[in-house]
């Protein structure tokens, strides 16, 4: 891959240098599709793959923009899953009580679990951003500790039982196809990644998370309001994550505190993999978005070969990512350095 | 380099342990005085023999938090280690006793954790990210190449040393008995072992000054690199030793249930009082015991709550 540097195009090779990562994402992806195209191509490339790939992958992409943005001011957000459970439990429960006798929703059903999903996404936020912000705990703990605290109410309302007669009105709904075409799980994940985009890099909003997570010392001096910037930070995660949970809801037709529980770690490996520094200060929404694709299309890929144990899926993630890194180490020595030393402060 | 101090009680209240130590105690009281078993022997016993595992766990997790990293491959380093093992020595049909076992799991251990130092220490790679890596080829490795599934018998020689039993402990009032196992003894030594590293030894000071600040390790003249590469070979070390425990103490190999166990251990890990950022604290020694009470709390709730009449896990 590394090759690719020596294209002639001039043009190409500005681009490639400007971001490299996100090349070589596009790079795997690529290589991958050959690679599907001459193995497998009439059973991967068919038009119910793709838009069964493309329902799959926003419940945990949702989660994973939100970890993102935490992450690019240096913090995590390990509560995605128990907000996303948490938020979808209470909302089957809303919707058992709006469901007719003749198991029909009414008209207001379904804008008003939405909105009241996005409300307490916030709330369940606004706590997290509280424990990391005002009180300075670490996120990684703060944030581990609230999902455990999330995961805790849903067992404890729910007695580790599913959540599911409620209509299956709602679940249709979700996963509808827009045109026949594309999948409604696809064009939320699409309006929450533009909205993340929009914010990341047209507004002051996006500018200062980035100054934030690059030196939190650099950021109180230039006047910046460091709680309420976290504050923010951690409503949007939980806010995404909620909607994660309200379209794992659809998914599974059903809730449980336990649905979903590898996401942590898979969502803090995308948005890794999408080439966001963990330290922070780093990171663009196109390269996780990249990473989700790249991510679901492995599996999905693999999931073809029936004789290749689906068990090799997660050891090839984890390759990526190391490979990934590895990469970026030769690539950008000269930037580790002063990266570790910021760290090391 | 700090040496011990006299303790004063001013200085004890600027730390967690106190702190820890006084939850804890006042919930084994509260258990204590809601169902009168707390304090009986054999309760006693099955809290330190459940600690053993977690214990080690967080003794290893407690040196790369120490360093200002952090790890969370260390349950699938500890259960690739410990299922090759015991494959192997059902395959070849293993008839000794343990040290075969155990030298054969430390040393894949060691690699394993070589391949952790390897591109933490010599690349500088964050430690999250190669950890979160390597725990999912770890994984890949026990789940897809490996073909694990559940070992429901284990070499005769693993099984004698998980049942021998160090004394036994019976309750006179239950009747019930608990077996306080050998592996006991490994948990007192590794810990003993890394206390000593950490107080006494340059290389033990040497985790606490990358911890600090890395560069002024460096330049201060410890060869950082070195240092974590030995650091996490010891820490695969001592999760693929839990892990040999583990499946001793069960009488069965299960690929996959030691999964999952990182973030508690971590937070034990933090709760006893290391700083996450890895700063110069005083944490060796003593808080080490606490945090490994936080297990025992956190065990004594999963595991003996439903035994103890009268109190039950929420």
């Amino acid at each position: 891959m590394v090759s690719n540097t020596k294209n002639p195009i001039q043009q190409f090779q500005q681009m490639y240098r400007n971001d490299r990562h996100l090349w070589r994402l596009i790079f795997m992806i690529a290589i991958w599709m050959l690679f599907m195209a001459i193995t497998r191509f009439s059973r991967f490339y068919t038009m119910i793959n793709f838009q069964t790939m493309a329902a799959q992958f926003p419940e945990f992409g949702l989660m994973s923009l939100g970890v993102m943005l935490c992450m690019i001011t240096g913090g995590i957000d390990l509560s995605v899953v128990g907000v996303a459970n948490l938020t979808s439990i209470l909302m089957a429960f809303i919707l058992i009580n709006l469901t007719t006798a003749s198991g029909a929703l009414p008209a207001y059903a379904m804008p008003l679990v939405f909105i009241l999903a996005i409300i307490l996404g916030a709330a369940f936020g606004l706590f997290n951003g509280l424990l990391v912000s005002k009180f300075h705990i670490p996120p990684i703990l703060a944030t581990m500790g609230s999902g455990e605290l999330f995961t805790g109410i849903c067992l404890a309302i729910t007695n580790g039982n599913a959540v599911s007669k409620f209509s299956r009105t709602y679940a249709n709904t979700i996963n509808n196809r827009l045109f026949d075409l594309i999948p409604i799980q696809l064009i939320f994940f699409i309006i929450m990644a533009v909205f993340i985009w929009f914010l990341l890099s047209k507004t002051v909003f996006g500018t200062k998370l980035y100054l934030l997570g690059t030196s939190e010392k650099a950021a109180r001096f230039s006047g910046l309001n460091n709680t309420r910037l976290l504050l923010q930070t951690y409503m949007l995660s939980a806010i995404c994550a909620a909607l994660g949970g309200m379209i794992m809801l659809a998914n599974y037709n059903s809730a449980r505190a336990d649905y979903g529980t590898v996401y942590t770690l898979q969502c803090v490996l995308i948005v890794v993999l999408g080439g966001v520094n963990p330290v922070g200060g780093k990171g663009r929404i196109s390269g996780v978005v990249l990473a989700i694709i790249l991510l679901r299309l492995l599996e999905t890929g693999l999931n073809r070969f029936p004789k290749i144990s689906s068990y090799y899926i997660s050891l090839i993630w984890g390759g990526v990512l190391i490979l990934v890194m590895v990469l970026n180490y030769f690539t950008e020595h000269n930037h580790t350095f002063s990266r570790l030393a910021r760290r090391s402060k | 380099m700090r040496i011990k101090t006299p303790i004063s009680l001013k200085k004890l209240a600027g730390r967690n342990e106190p702190y820890v130590f006084l939850v804890l105690f006042a919930l084994c009281l509260l258990i204590e005085f809601r169902s009168g078993q707390f304090f009986s022997s054999n309760n006693l016993v099955d809290i330190a023999s459940a600690l053993i595992v977690p214990g080690l766990f967080a003794v290893g997790a407690f040196l790369v938090i120490i360093s200002g990293g952090i790890d969370v491959s260390f349950p699938a380093l500890a259960s690739l280690s410990v299922y090759a093992t015991t494959k192997y020595l059902l395959d070849i049909d293993y008839q000794g006793g343990i040290l075969l076992p155990i030298t054969i799991a430390l040393a894949i251990g060691a690699l394993l954790g070589a391949f952790n130092g390897l591109f933490i220490g010599y690349f500088r790679l964050p430690a999250l990210i190669v950890t979160l890596g390597s725990s999912s080829v770890f994984k890949g490795i026990m789940q897809g190449a490996l073909n694990s599934k559940q070992l429901t018998i284990i070499p005769v020689g693993m099984r004698t040393w998980g049942t021998t039993a160090l004394f036994t402990a019976r309750n006179p009032v239950s009747g019930l008995t608990s077996r306080m196992p050998i592996a006991f003894i490994v948990f007192l030594v590794v810990l003993g072992f890394v206390i000593f590293l950490m107080r006494y030894t340059m290389f033990g000071r040497s985790i606490y000054a990358i911890g600090g600040s890395e560069t002024s390790a460096h330049r201060a003249g410890f060869n950082v690199i070195r240092t974590k590469m030995v650091m996490y070979i010891m820490v695969g070390m001592i999760a693929s030793l839990a892990g040999v425990i583990r499946v001793c103490m069960m009488q069965q190999a299960h690929p996959t249930n030691m999964l999952g166990m990182e973030m508690n251990i971590i937070a034990g890990v933090v709760l006893g009082g290391t700083a996450i950022t890895g700063e110069l604290l005083d944490t060796s020694g003593d808080s080490h015991f606490l945090e490994e009470c936080i297990y025992r709390c956190s065990d004594h709730h999963r595991n003996r709550g439903e035994r103890l009449p009268g109190y039950s896990y929420e």
